[in-house]
Parts: C-alpha cells; sequence; structure tokens
C-alpha cells in the first residue's frame, strides 16, 4: 500500500482495442483496489489511536486514584489473622528477616501429586530450561518454588547499583528488550530466535514484563530465573507496570490471586518488594543510556544513582491534572495519610517504608513515565497524567551533559515493534506483539553491536497457520476498539447528552457533524478522529445531521445486572473498574463475596479516618446492601450500593 | 465486515455513500455564494483529521508514503500517476520524506473543492472486469489476474499482489469471482 512505484502503462502506440481496453480496465481496478487499502489502512490506523488514547485515559485514571487504593491496601486489615501477616507492610518485615529458602520449605510442603518443575538453590541453567518445558505445556510453578525464587531475586536484586554499567566488549552484542505485558509467547519467540540468555548471549528487559497479558507469573519467573543463573549476563531495568497498585488494575494481581490460591497474598507481599528492588536504568559503553519511559529536562543521572531506590514511589501525591472528580478522591486519601502518618489511628504500628522525597519521586515518575516528542521543550503528560513529554532538545542537552550517544526506551505501543525519534538519538523498542488485539503490531527486538548500531529483529507471534486477510485482521482490530470506545461512550452519556444539548437549543436532538465532533471531543478529550469515527458511531438524519441519541445505541452491556437503568448503566461503566479494585482489597480471601465482617472492618477504618460519624446502625447498612440477603455482599450488590450513594452525592453537590 | 449498524446491503450503503458525497458537492457549490470560508473550514477540518491519524509523532507531519492512504480515504479516487504529480508539487521545496500539515492541508483543500479525482461509479468496476474477462464466464483465474494487475496499468507491488491474492482468490479453485469481489470492494 501506498507506494509510489507505478507509472503510467505508456504502449498506446502498439495497442489495439482490445489492449487500451484491458489497460483501462486494469487502472480501474487497481484504482479502486487501492482506495479500498488505503479505507482499510485508515480503520487500522484509527483503530490503535482508540485502543491506546483509552489507554492512556485509563493509565491516568490509576495515578490519580494510586493514592486512595494505597491507602486501602495499607489499612485495609483482613479479619483472619494468616493473611494478615503479608498484607501489613509492618508485620511483612518480621516476616522478611525470618523467612529464608529453608524456611519457606519447611513451611510450605510440595505433595507428591506436584509434577511440575522442582527447584533447588541454587539454580542452574537444567532449572531454567525446565521451567521453559514446563511453561510452554502450561503447567504452574509450585507456590513454595516461587515464593523461594522471589526471596533469592530480591537478594541479588537489593546488591545492585540503580544505574547498571555494562560493556560490550564482554558479549560481542547485546540484546535490548522492551515491553512484554505477560505475553509468554513473546518471550518465547525472542528466546527461540536469538538464544537463551548465557554468558555469550547478554540481555536488557526494559521494564514493563507483567500485567495485560495472561501469563505475567511465568515471564517474572522466567526472567528470574535466569538473573539469579547469569547475574552479569541478564539486566532488568523497571518499568511502570512494576508497581503492585498499577498491577491492581491491569490483571497482575488478579493473575497472582487466581494462580495461587493459598499463597497468592504472600507471593503478591514479595513481589511488591522485589519490584521496588528492581534498577531503573542500563548504560552500555557509557554511551546507550536504557530506561523504560524517558527523561525530563531535570533527569539528573548521579542523583538517581544515588537515591534509596527501594522507598515506596507510589504512594506519592499524584498532581491532578484533569478533573474535578479525581481532586475529591485524591483529597480523601491525602486527608487520611496526613492522620495515618501522624500515627494517631495507624492499626499496624509505624513501620511503613520511608517515603521518598518529592524530588527523589519526581526523577523516578520522570524516567518511568515519559515520551518523547517531536517538539522541543519539556511538557506535562497529560495523556498518562504522570512523567512528561520531553523533545530533542531535552534529549541533546542530556547527551551533552552526559556524553551519550544514544536513549534505548520503551513504554508506548509501536504498530511496527520499533520506532526511532529524535533524529536517530531515541528508540523505542517494544516487544509485546499483538498487544491490543491479535493482529495489532509486530514485536521487535534490538542487536547492539561494540560499534553501538542498533539492529532490529521484529516478529509476531500468529496462533493461526493460516495468514489472515488483511481485511479480516483490521476486521478484528477494529470491532474490539470500537466496543472499548462505545462503552467509554455510554460511561459520558450524561455528560455527552448536556454537551449535545448546547449545540441543539430547539431540541431537534440532531447536530451537525461538525457540532458532534466538537461535543464529542469536549466531552471525551481522547483526540480522535471523530468525523472518521461517525459513521461507526451514530446514525444520520436524511438532513445530513447526526442523531444525537444513535451514539448510545447498541452497547451490549455484560454485566448480569436485571433491568439496568440508564444511569445506572453509566455509572457502572464509568467506575467499574475502580469498583472492582476496592471490592477486591476488601474481600481479602478472593471469595468473591464480602462478608459481613470484612465490610465492618473496613467501614470502621474509613469512619475513622475520615472523621465520619454515622448513626445509624452498622448492621443496618451491610442489611441494606444485602439485596439477596444470604448474609454476603457480592459484587453486584456492591455496585449498586455505590451507584445509590453516587446518586444522593450528585444531588448534594448540585 | 459488517459492523452492527452497517449491515445494509452494499447497494444501499453505496446510494447513501453518494449522497453524502452529493451533498458535500452542493455544499462546495453554494458555500461559493454564500458561507463559503465554512465550506471551506469543514473540509480542512475533515482533511486535518485524516493527516491526523497518520501523523505518527504528533508532530503535524506524516511520511510521503502514507499520502496515497490519505488522500484516498478522503473518499477520492487519484492514480498513482496523479498521486506521484500531487507530491512533486508538495515536495518541491524539502524533500525530507514528511509532508507538514500546512502544505498538505493547501494542496487537498483544492483538490478537494476542485473534485478533481472523481468518484468512480461501481457499475464501471465490473464492467472491468467483465473486460479482462474473455470467455464471459463470471471468474478470472489467478495466472490471468497477476499478468494483468502486475503488467498492465500502474502495475501492483509485490506486496499488493499478494495482499489482493490472499482475499480475491476463491482458494479451492484459485479463481476470483468478480460479482462476488466487488461486493467485498465495495462494502470496505
Amino acid at each position: 500500500m501506498g507506494s509510489i512505484t507505478g507509472t503510467m502503462g505508456c504502449r498506446s502506440s502498439v495497442a489495439d482495442r482490445r489492449s487500451e481496453k484491458v489497460i483501462r480496465a486494469a487502472i480501474l481496478i487497481q484504482n479502486w483496489y487501492r482506495l479500498t487499502m488505503a479505507r482499510l489502512e485508515m480503520r487500522r490506523r484509527y483503530s490503535l489511536s482508540i485502543f491506546q488514547s483509552i489507554e492512556y485515559a485509563d493509565e491516568q485514571d490509576q495515578l490519580q486514584l494510586s493514592d486512595f487504593f494505597t491507602f486501602m491496601l495499607d489499612h485495609c486489615t483482613p479479619p483472619d489473622s494468616v493473611s494478615h501477616a503479608f498484607t501489613s507492610p509492618s508485620v511483612s518485615q518480621v516476616v522478611d528477616e525470618a523467612f529464608d529458602v529453608q524456611e519457606f520449605e519447611n513451611k510450605i510442603c510440595v505433595p507428591d501429586s506436584y509434577y511440575g518443575p522442582r527447584l533447588s538453590f541454587p539454580l542452574t541453567v537444567e532449572h531454567a530450561n525446565a521451567l521453559l518445558h514446563a511453561f510452554r505445556n502450561e503447567q504452574l510453578l509450585h507456590a513454595r518454588y516461587v515464593l523461594q525464587l522471589l526471596y533469592e531475586t530480591k537478594k541479588v536484586l537489593k546488591e545492585m547499583p540503580n544505574i547498571t554499567h555494562l560493556s560490550t566488549s564482554y558479549s560481542k552484542e547485546i540484546t535490548v528488550c522492551g515491553d512484554l505485558h505477560g505475553n509468554l509467547d513473546d518471550l518465547l519467540l525472542i528466546f527461540y530466535k536469538n538464544g537463551l540468555p548465557s554468558e555469550q548471549n547478554c540481555y536488557v528487559f526494559n521494564g514493563d514484563f507483567v500485567d495485560r497479558g495472561k501469563n505475567s507469573m511465568e515471564i517474572i519467573i522466567i526472567l528470574f530465573a535466569f538473573l539469579l543463573i547469569y547475574p552479569n549476563y541478564l539486566h532488568l531495568n523497571r518499568g511502570n507496570h512494576e508497581d503492585y497498585i498499577l498491577n491492581l488494575r491491569y490483571g497482575f494481581t488478579k493473575e497472582v490471586s487466581k494462580k495461587y490460591k493459598d499463597h497468592g497474598n504472600q507471593i503478591l507481599f514479595l513481589l511488591r518488594d522485589v519490584f521496588s528492588w528492581l534498577p531503573l536504568a542500563t548504560i552500555i559503553d557509557s554511551k546507550v543510556l536504557i530506561l523504560h519511559g524517558g527523561i525530563s529536562d531535570t533527569t539528573d543521572l548521579d542523583f538517581l544513582n544515588a537515591l534509596e531506590r527501594s522507598k515506596d514511589q507510589v504512594k506519592e501525591r499524584i498532581p491532578a491534572t484533569r478533573s474535578t472528580k479525581h481532586m475529591a478522591t485524591r483529597n480523601v486519601a491525602g486527608k487520611a495519610r496526613r492522620l495515618s502518618s501522624s500515627g494517631s489511628t495507624e492499626p499496624s504500628g509505624s513501620n511503613l517504608p520511608p517515603e521518598p522525597t518529592p524530588k527523589e519521586w519526581k526523577q523516578i515518575l520522570d524516567i518511568l513515565w515519559s515520551d518523547p516528542r517531536s517538539q522541543n521543550g519539556c511538557t506535562p503528560n497529560k495523556a498518562r497524567g504522570g512523567g512528561c513529554y520531553f523533545g530533542p532538545d531535552v534529549t541533546a542537552e542530556l547527551f551533552r551533559r552526559y556524553n551519550l550517544k544514544l536513549l534505548i526506551r520503551s513504554h508506548e505501543f509501536k504498530p511496527e515493534g520499533y520506532e526511532i525519534s529524535h533524529n536517530g538519538k531515541v528508540i523505542t523498542i517494544f516487544s509485546a506483539s499483538n498487544y491490543y488485539e491479535e493482529g495489532s503490531n509486530r514485536g521487535a527486538y534490538i542487536k547492539l553491536n561494540p560499534e553501538l548500531i542498533p539492529r532490529f529483529v521484529q516478529y509476531q507471534v500468529s496462533k493461526y497457520t493460516l495468514r489472515h486477510s488483511l481485511q479480516d485482521r483490521v476486521g478484528t482490530i477494529e470491532s474490539t476498539a470500537l466496543k472499548f470506545l462505545r462503552e467509554k461512550i455510554c460511561a459520558h452519556r450524561s455528560e455527552l447528552t448536556s454537551a449535545f444539548a448546547q449545540y441543539d437549543p430547539e431540541g431537534t436532538g440532531r447536530i451537525s457533524v461538525n457540532d458532534w465532533a466538537a461535543a464529542m471531543e469536549s466531552v471525551l478529550q481522547l483526540n480522535l478522529p471523530w468525523r472518521i469515527l461517525r459513521s461507526q458511531l451514530a446514525l444520520l438524519s436524511p438532513d445530513g445531521k447526526v442523531d444525537c441519541m444513535s451514539c448510545f445505541g447498541d452497547l451490549e452491556i455484560a454485566q448480569p445486572v436485571k433491568e439496568v437503568q440508564p444511569a445506572l448503566a453509566e455509572t457502572l461503566c464509568r467506575y467499574r473498574k475502580d469498583l472492582e479494585i476496592i471490592f477486591n482489597i476488601i474481600d481479602k480471601d478472593q471469595s468473591g463475596l464480602i462478608s459481613l465482617e470484612e465490610f465492618s472492618q473496613t467501614w470502621k477504618l474509613f469512619t475513622s479516618h475520615l472523621g465520619i460519624t454515622y448513626s445509624e446502625s452498622l448492621d443496618k447498612l451491610v442489611l441494606s446492601m444485602d439485596y439477596n440477603k444470604d448474609g454476603y455482599i457480592d459484587f453486584n450488590e456492591f455496585l449498586e450500593a455505590f451507584h445509590v450513594v453516587h446518586r444522593l452525592q450528585k444531588k448534594v453537590d448540585s | 465486515m459488517a459492523t452492527a449498524r452497517g449491515c445494509l446491503p452494499w447497494r444501499r450503503r453505496g446510494t447513501a455513500r453518494r449522497q453524502e458525497c452529493s451533498a458535500l458537492g452542493s455544499v462546495a457549490r453554494n458555500c461559493i455564494l454564500q458561507a463559503k470560508d465554512d465550506a471551506v473550514a469543514e473540509i480542512e477540518k475533515k482533511i486535518i483529521e485524516a493527516f491526523e491519524v497518520f501523523d505518527q509523532g504528533g508532530d503535524k507531519t506524516v511520511s510521503i508514503r502514507d499520502i496515497g492512504s490519505i488522500v484516498r480515504s478522503l473518499g477520492c479516487f487519484p492514480t498513482e500517476a496523479e498521486i506521484h504529480e500531487l507530491l512533486a508539487n508538495v515536495e518541491k521545496e524539502e524533500p525530507t520524506g514528511y509532508i507538514h500539515l500546512e502544505k498538505f492541508l493547501s494542496v487537498i483543500t483544492k483538490v478537494l473543492l476542485d473534485r478533481s479525482y472523481q468518484p468512480i461509479p461501481e457499475d464501471v468496476l465490473l464492467h472491468a472486469f467483465e473486460a479482462l474477462d474473455e470467455n464471459k464466464c463470471g471468474y478470472i483465474t489467478k495466472e490471468e489476474l497477476v499478468k494483468y494487475m502486475t503488467g498492465e496499468g500502474e502495475p501492483f507491488t509485490e506486496e499488493e499482489m499478494e495482499d489482493m491474492l490472499s482475499t480475491a482468490l476463491d482458494p479451492e479453485t484459485n479463481t476470483l469471482h468478480y460479482r462476488d469481489y466487488i461486493l467485498k470492494l465495495i462494502v470496505e
């Protein structure tokens, strides 16, 4: 597509009527075909834009709410004391000291019936091979070995500096991989094409190993195993997703709880610690800087190298960049934090890990979250809500200061798996193929030789042996993208309706395409080509205007809620993800039900921290939420209760 | 590929599209007398949107390789030669391989307002296939198709040819039944 190699066939001098007719027919068909392909390419591109815009908007929500979630996680003490030990940081310190590899062996027994791989420490290449083999066959590693592996990994990581220095003189080429996001097939394919890590085959994995994909756990295990075997030849940089708060939303927490029912909390707690010890950056031959997100105009490598990286970065305040809705939540959490740090109502002592200073926090947030842009300057990263956008001048200045030649970063989806920007100075490498949907993109990795000239290797994992036609592939990507977008639209139904009304003073229900596009963008702020998307989202009336209500049309609501009222559907669409996270935090035993006890614990916690006095008895409140009167609150009941409160709150506000 | 909302029969969709086109056309004509600026602004917005979909770095430039896709996705039917000509015009000053929005906008707005690259009606497409189908049997063999598409007119690249074959051919007979295939091209 889009190649410009064709020229007009000029053979009219020898052509008889038949061949002239054939040429004209051929041109016409070629023309039509190219138009069809252009439209297809347009659809592919806007689908990817939809995915990316929604992804970033979502990340922004998550960052804004991270304070609140952290607060809940830290203080939500479950009623049973067994899991208590592994969710409260202060107690875990003790656990940490006391437990070692031997301890896990004594405490957790592996039954004879377990047929997965068995590990012993120190790990060997045979163990790593056994793990690869097991994961290819969809086996799980037993929780005991996982805990032992994590424990050993933490010990090794703790000894590493924040910034790792490598040299190409020891190994001829160094391979750099970007985001994997739980796509095990991509990691296996990289190893298949490029060989396993070894003394001769050095790897740098540049963060975002987990979340989104189904096999984050397996990826972590394989990477950590090779790290233990070859600590000098496999290097890991932290990504923004190596963060327990982000894991709550993007699936890794869920994956661990599902795969490890008994020891999930223990594993999660240890992971939180391991993640905080991941190095922040790698520098090759003092010339190539590798880190996950990017840089800012204040990025100070010496400072980054010196700070204490294991401090709990995520718990920090995030600058509010968008809506006041989040401000409210932030203030609530912020207030609670102040109370908790004063120690007055601290349920679990004051042994919380030290919080980073604002400067430390900004330095780390910038390198984990930033994206390059081609405009000069350094501006806040509006789409993501964290980090910044940095221009070629910012890159040039950093290179000058530290005498660098190349910046390799990941963090951003790229259809081809990599992208070169800032005049060749910045490379984005993204290793998760089919990231948004089957066929949405290729993955890639970089081979860096001693001359430090990067070579790119692209690949795409395909589950199907038959190559799907471009039409089918684009169709799949497009329909998924549009489904996400329609959900987003329904989640903002009332705001959109009033935005439409502003352009429609007479209340005809119809507005011009131009006004419709403006209204959509003003509410959703996704920076999407609304005029082009119009035909997929809303109907035109005979006078050429958009029928406003038609864009709320055919959303299939997957919730098992009976008789969904429109307002409820909107609330659910918008807050479902947040509420699910909160529900899961309260539901410590992951039973899918919140017991009365779990609920009252949480309630007491909230009321005492927020200084609310609630006159009616708690039992009455719980009973009112428990519609089917089975003594438990399930997720639907929880959503319904939230909706009622939300509606009342809105009334109070207005 | 029809979405839930788009499952109108192709003919009706085709007609609807033509109506939209002609609506645009009449607007463009009327505006010369009245709200010319409005119409130009509207067309410009359409162009900017299409342009931005292909502007990956968000820096108001696109690769010249994507110009064909952008122009065509705006509903124009330029030939490759015409795209060449267009590129020669916009790239004259700085042959960087990238084209800036401003430059592109001024050229393409004129193209759309003048309706330079007229849409080709669908029935003409059917005639074109019939012209290649010498024996009037309703299909074209793979060999014939490759011969015509890569040897005549504005020849397909290898990639284009491969892509077309992968969707156009009936895998069992290795032939292209063009009446069915036209539906595919048009629904897209």
